[in-house]
C-alpha cells in the first residue's frame, strides 16, 4: 500500500497505524466472535439434520406414540427450526443454556461441574505435560542425534503411537489391577477433598500426559533446531557462548510462537478431546457429559457442549496467535 | 415345595425373615402351619447372613441425562437406583415369576378380571418419617396413568379406566378383563411416592431399604440404610454407592481390582477371562431377553409363509448361542416365551437347523435372488456378527443373504419397525400377555413383523381375561404355535443375564424377572468379610 497523504487518512487506518499490536489483536477477537456465531449455526443445523428424535430416542422401546406426542408437545418440537436456533441462541448469549430435556435439570448447573471436572484433569496433564515438554526438547536439541536424544525420541513415539485407551488400560492394569498402588475408576464427587481428587485423577493424567507430550516435544526440538541454524545462533556460539545457555537465551525465545501453538492446541486437545480417556477411567467430564446427551438427542445439552468446545477451542487459538505474534514483531506489520 | 417357598426359604437362610413372617407368608401361600414351622427350622440352621459393610456396583447404562423422577427410568443405573430407595405394590417371585405382595398385602379380581381390589398395607413409613396412605398410592398410579403423562409405565397401564380409595383398599377398574393386573404393578415405574410424586417426582423418598443421599446423573448415586424400614430380609448393607461405567473393560478392572463387588453387562467375549481372577464369581441368570430376526409378514417377499418357513429352518440356533452368546444362553424356538414366564406352554417341539427343510420351503416359495437383511452392532452386541453367521448357514440351505450394515445411530428410526428384514432384540415382559400385546397384536404400535391375525388378536383378549389357569394355558399354546409357524419371527436364542462380582458377595438372587437379580441386587446381597 502507497502511503496515503497525511490529514486524509481514514480513521481506522490511523487507529491501525498508531496501535498495529491493538488492531490486530482487536481483528483477532472479532473475527473469533464472527467466528462462534458460524459455529453455533452449524451446530444447531447439524443437529436438526441427525436421524431419530429425542421423543423415541428417549423412550426406546417402551414408547406408545401417545407419551412421545406429550414429550413432542411438551418441547415444542412443532415450532420451526429458525424460531428454536434464535430462542436458543439469545439465551445462550445470557448464559442460560436452558434445562436437560432427559432430566430437567439446568445444564448450565450440570456443566459448571462438569467443565470443572474437565479442566482440573486438562490443567494437572498441562502443568506436568508442558514443562516436561519443552525441557525434554531443549534436552533432545542440546544432545541432538546422540543418544539421549534418540531416547526421548524413541519413548515418545512410542507413546505417540499407541491409542490413548490402550495406554489408559495399561495403566490400569498395572497400577491399580496388579500392584493396587492408584485409584480406580478416578470418579470424582462433588463432595471430595482435592487431595482425593487429585490421588484419583493421577492415572488419567499419566496417560493425557503420555499422549500429548510426544507431539508437544517433538515441535520443541524442531522449531529450536531451525533457529539453530540461522545466522545469530552461530554468531552465540562464535562469541563463545555455551552450548546450553544459547539455546535458553537465543533459541528458544525465537522458537516460541510455534511452540506456543502447539501447546495451545495441545491445552484444547486436553479440554475437549479426551473422551475416550474420560469413559476408560470412569471421569465425570464434559466428553462424557456430551457423548451421554448425544445418545438420547438431549440437545440443550449437546448444543451447549458444542458450543463451550468450539469457544475453548477458538479461545486458545486466539490466544496462542496474539502471544506469537507479541513474541515475534515482525508479524505486527503485515505485508 | 413350589418356588415362593423355595424363595421364601432362601429369604430365611439369608437371615432376613423372622420366623412369624416366614411361616405367614408361607401359610398365604397355601403351606400348612405344620409345614412352614418345619421349613422354617431348616432354613434357620444354614449360614447366617451377615448385616453392614459398603457396598460398591459398577453399573453400565448411567447417563448425565438420568432423571431422578421414576416415571423416567429408563438406564439400568436407575432402574437399580430406584429398586434401593423405592417400592412398587406388587413384586413377583425371582423363581416363578408370579405376583407376590409388596406394599399390597393382597389382591382380589372380580368375576370377569375387570375389577381389581388391593389390600395396602398398614404402618409403612416414608423416608420423611409420614405414613404411606391410600391417598399416595391413587397418587401414584394416577401420574403415572393420565394421559399426559411421559411414564414408561403409561403403555402398561392403558387399560386402566378408574382408580381410586374404597377405605384402606385400592380399586382398579379396567377397561377389559386382565388377569395379569397384580403383575403389571411390578413395572419399576411404579414407585409409590408420597402424594405420587406430584409435588417433587424427584425428591427420591419412599418406603424402600435405603436413603438416597447424594446423586449426580451419570456418576455417582450413594445411600444410607432405612432404619424404620418396613421389610427385615433385606436392606443388610449399611451403605451403597453405585458407580456409572459404561466401559465393560474399565467394569472389569474395578472389580477385579477390588475397588467394586458388583459388574453388570459382563460381555459374553471376555467371561472366560474374568472366570481365571482368583477373587471373581460369574453371576449368569436365564432372561426373558431375547434376540431376533425380524420379517414383515405383510412385505414382499417374506408376505409368503414357505419362505419364512425356510428362512426358519436356516437358522442355526446352538451356532448362534455358542458363538454369539459364549454359551451364555438358551435356544429360542420362534415364539417369543420362554419357561421363565408363568403359564409357558411346554412340549411344543424345538425347530432345528435343517438345510433340507429350509432348500424344499425355499423352492415351494418360488423366490430366488438373495434376500436383504439388514443389521448393526447396536441392534445386539454381536448383531453384526450374528447376521454373517446367518449368512452361512443360510449358504448351505442354498438361501443367498445380503448382508447390510447400518449405522448404529439412527437404527431404531430408520431400520427397526421399517424395514422388512432385520435384527433386533426384545426386552422381556412380566408377562405373555404383555409380551403379545406390545409385538404381536394387529394393532399393536410395536408390530414389528406386522404380524396381523384377527384369530390371534381374539384369543389373546379371551386369554387375557381368562382367570382358570389350564384353560389360560392352552390358550397360550395355541397362540404360541401361530407365532411359531405362521409368524415374521425368527428367534434362535434368549439371552442370559451376565453379570459378576467378587466373592464377598453372599445371597445373590439369581431373579428370572430382570436384569441385577430384577434390579434388587443391592437390596439383596450380604458382605461376607
Amino acid at each position: 500500500m502507497s502511503n496515503p497523504p497525511s490529514g486524509h487518512i481514514l480513521p481506522g487506518l490511523r487507529f491501525k497505524q498508531r496501535f498495529p499490536l491493538l488492531a490486530l489483536v482487536v481483528e483477532r477477537v472479532v473475527l473469533s466472535i464472527v467466528l462462534l456465531f458460524a459455529v453455533s449455526v452449524v451446530i444447531f443445523g447439524g443437529l436438526e439434520a441427525l436421524p431419530g428424535d429425542f421423543a423415541t430416542t428417549y423412550l426406546g422401546q417402551s414408547a406408545t406414540p401417545q407419551a412421545v406426542a406429550n414429550i413432542r408437545q411438551d418441547l415444542g418440537l412443532n415450532r420451526p427450526v429458525t424460531t428454536r436456533y434464535f430462542e436458543w441462541l439469545g439465551d445462550a448469549l445470557r448464559g442460560d443454556f436452558g434445562s436437560s430435556w432427559a432430566s430437567k435439570n439446568s445444564v448450565s448447573e450440570q456443566i459448571g461441574k462438569r467443565l470443572g471436572n474437565s479442566l482440573l484433569l486438562a490443567g494437572f496433564s498441562a502443568v506436568i505435560s508442558v514443562p516436561l515438554a519443552v525441557g525434554l526438547g531443549m534436552i533432545a536439541v542440546h544432545f541432538r542425534n546422540r543418544v539421549p536424544d534418540k531416547i526421548i525420541n524413541i519413548i515418545s513415539l512410542a507413546a505417540i503411537s499407541l491409542p490413548e485407551f490402550f495406554i489408559g488400560y495399561l495403566l490400569i492394569l498395572f497400577f491399580a489391577v496388579k500392584f493396587g498402588v492408584a485409584t480406580f475408576p478416578a470418579t470424582v464427587y462433588e463432595s471430595m477433598g482435592l487431595v482425593d481428587r487429585l490421588k484419583a485423577i493421577a492415572l488419567p493424567t499419566a496417560t493425557l500426559v503420555l499422549v500429548v507430550l510426544a507431539h508437544m516435544m517433538r515441535m520443541t526440538r524442531a522449531a529450536i533446531l531451525s533457529v539453530m541454524s540461522s545466522a545469530y545462533m552461530e554468531t552465540a556460539e562464535l562469541k563463545g557462548l555455551g552450548a546450553f545457555r544459547s539455546i535458553v537465551k537465543h533459541a528458544a525465545p525465537n522458537a516460541l510462537a510455534p511452540i506456543i501453538n502447539v501447546v495451545a492446541l495441545t491445552l484444547a486437545y486436553l479440554v475437549v478431546g479426551v473422551v475416550v480417556v474420560e469413559v476408560v477411567f470412569v471421569y465425570p467430564g464434559m466428553g462424557q457429559y456430551m457423548v451421554d446427551a448425544v445418545t438420547v438427542r438431549d440437545m440443550p445439552v449437546v448444543q451447549a457442549c458444542g458450543l463451550i468446545f468450539a469457544a475453548v477451542y477458538i479461545l486458545l487459538n486466539m490466544v496462542a496467535d496474539i502471544l506469537a505474534i507479541i513474541a515475534n514483531p515482525r508479524l505486527r506489520h503485515p505485508r | 415345595m413350589n418356588g415362593y417357598t423355595k424363595y421364601l426359604t432362601s429369604r430365611v437362610t439369608a437371615g432376613g425373615l423372622s420366623r412369624r413372617e416366614f411361616i405367614g407368608r408361607a401359610m398365604a401361600a397355601g403351606i400348612t402351619l405344620a409345614v412352614a414351622d418345619k421349613l422354617f427350622t431348616e432354613s434357620a440352621q444354614a449360614a447366617e447372613p451377615k448385616r453392614g459393610g459398603h457396598l460398591k456396583l459398577g453399573l453400565e447404562g448411567g447417563a448425565a441425562t438420568d432423571s431422578k423422577d421414576p416415571a423416567k427410568f429408563l438406564s439400568q443405573f436407575m432402574f437399580c437406583v430406584g429398586r434401593c430407595w423405592g417400592d412398587m405394590l406388587v413384586e413377583s417371585d425371582p423363581l416363578t415369576g408370579a405376583a407376590v405382595p409388596a406394599l399390597a398385602q393382597s389382591w382380589e379380581p372380580s368375576k370377569d378380571a375387570a375389577i381389581w381390589t388391593f389390600k395396602i398395607r398398614k404402618g409403612v413409613k416414608f423416608h420423611d418419617g409420614k405414613e404411606m396412605t391410600i391417598d399416595d398410592v391413587v397418587a401414584t398410579l394416577k401420574r403415572h396413568t393420565d394421559a399426559k403423562s411421559e411414564s414408561g409405565a403409561l403403555g402398561v397401564l392403558g387399560s386402566i379406566k378408574d382408580i381410586k380409595a374404597d377405605g384402606g383398599n385400592l380399586v382398579l377398574t379396567l377397561s377389559e378383563g386382565n388377569a395379569d393386573m397384580p403383575l403389571l404393578l411390578t413395572d419399576y415405574h411404579l414407585v409409590v411416592q408420597p402424594n405420587g410424586g406430584n409435588d417433587d417426582p424427584t425428591a427420591s423418598i419412599g418406603t424402600g431399604p435405603y436413603k438416597l443421599t447424594s446423586f449426580e446423573p451419570g456418576v455417582r448415586a450413594t445411600f444410607e440404610k432405612n432404619k424404620d424400614d418396613w421389610r427385615s430380609d433385606r436392606g443388610f448393607v449399611d451403605s451403597i454407592e453405585i458407580i456409572g461405567m459404561n466401559d465393560a473393560t474399565a467394569r472389569i478392572a474395578a472389580l477385579s481390582s477390588g475397588q467394586v463387588h458388583y459388574i453388570n453387562r459382563v460381555d459374553p467375549k471376555t467371561v472366560d477371562l474374568l472366570k481365571r481372577a482368583p477373587n471373581v464369581e460369574i453371576l449368569s441368570t436365564s432372561g426373558r431377553g431375547h434376540y431376533v430376526f425380524i420379517m414383515h409378514c405383510d412385505t414382499a417377499p417374506f408376505d409368503n409363509n414357505d419362505l419364512r418357513l425356510a428362512l426358519k429352518y436356516a437358522m442355526d440356533r446352538e451356532s448362534m448361542v455358542k458363538k454369539i452368546l459364549g454359551g451364555y444362553g438358551k435356544v429360542g424356538n420362534d415364539f417369543p416365551i420362554n419357561n421363565t414366564y408363568a403359564l409357558f406352554p411346554e412340549g411344543i417341539e424345538q425347530r432345528a437347523y435343517d438345510p433340507d427343510k429350509a432348500a424344499f420351503h425355499y423352492k415351494k416359495s418360488g423366490h430366488s435372488g438373495s434376500v436383504l437383511l439388514r443389521t448393526s452392532e447396536v441392534a445386539f452386541p454381536g448383531g453384526v456378527d450374528a447376521a454373517v453367521l446367518y449368512q452361512e448357514s443360510c449358504k448351505k440351505a442354498g438361501i443367498a443373504i445380503e448382508v447390510k450394515r447400518e449405522p448404529g445411530d439412527g437404527y431404531w428410526t430408520n431400520v427397526w419397525n421399517v424395514q422388512p428384514f432385520s435384527t433386533s432384540y426384545w426386552g422381556g415382559r412380566p408377562t405373555q400377555d404383555q409380551m403379545y400385546s406390545t409385538a404381536y397384536l394387529s394393532t399393536a404400535d410395536w408390530n414389528d413383523t406386522r404380524f396381523k391375525r384377527p384369530d390371534f388378536d381374539k384369543l389373546l383378549l379371551q386369554a387375557r381375561a381368562e382367570l382358570d389357569e389350564t384353560k389360560r394355558k392352552d390358550m397360550y399354546r395355541t397362540m404360541a404355535m401361530m407365532v411359531r409357524d405362521e409368524g415374521g419371527l425368527i428367534l434362535p436364542m434368549f439371552n442370559d443375564f451376565v453379570n459378576a462380582s467378587t466373592k464377598q458377595v453372599k445371597g445373590y438372587v439369581h431373579d428370572i424377572g430382570n436384569d441385577m437379580s430384577n434390579g434388587y441386587v443391592a437390596t439383596r446381597v450380604w458382605l461376607d468379610a
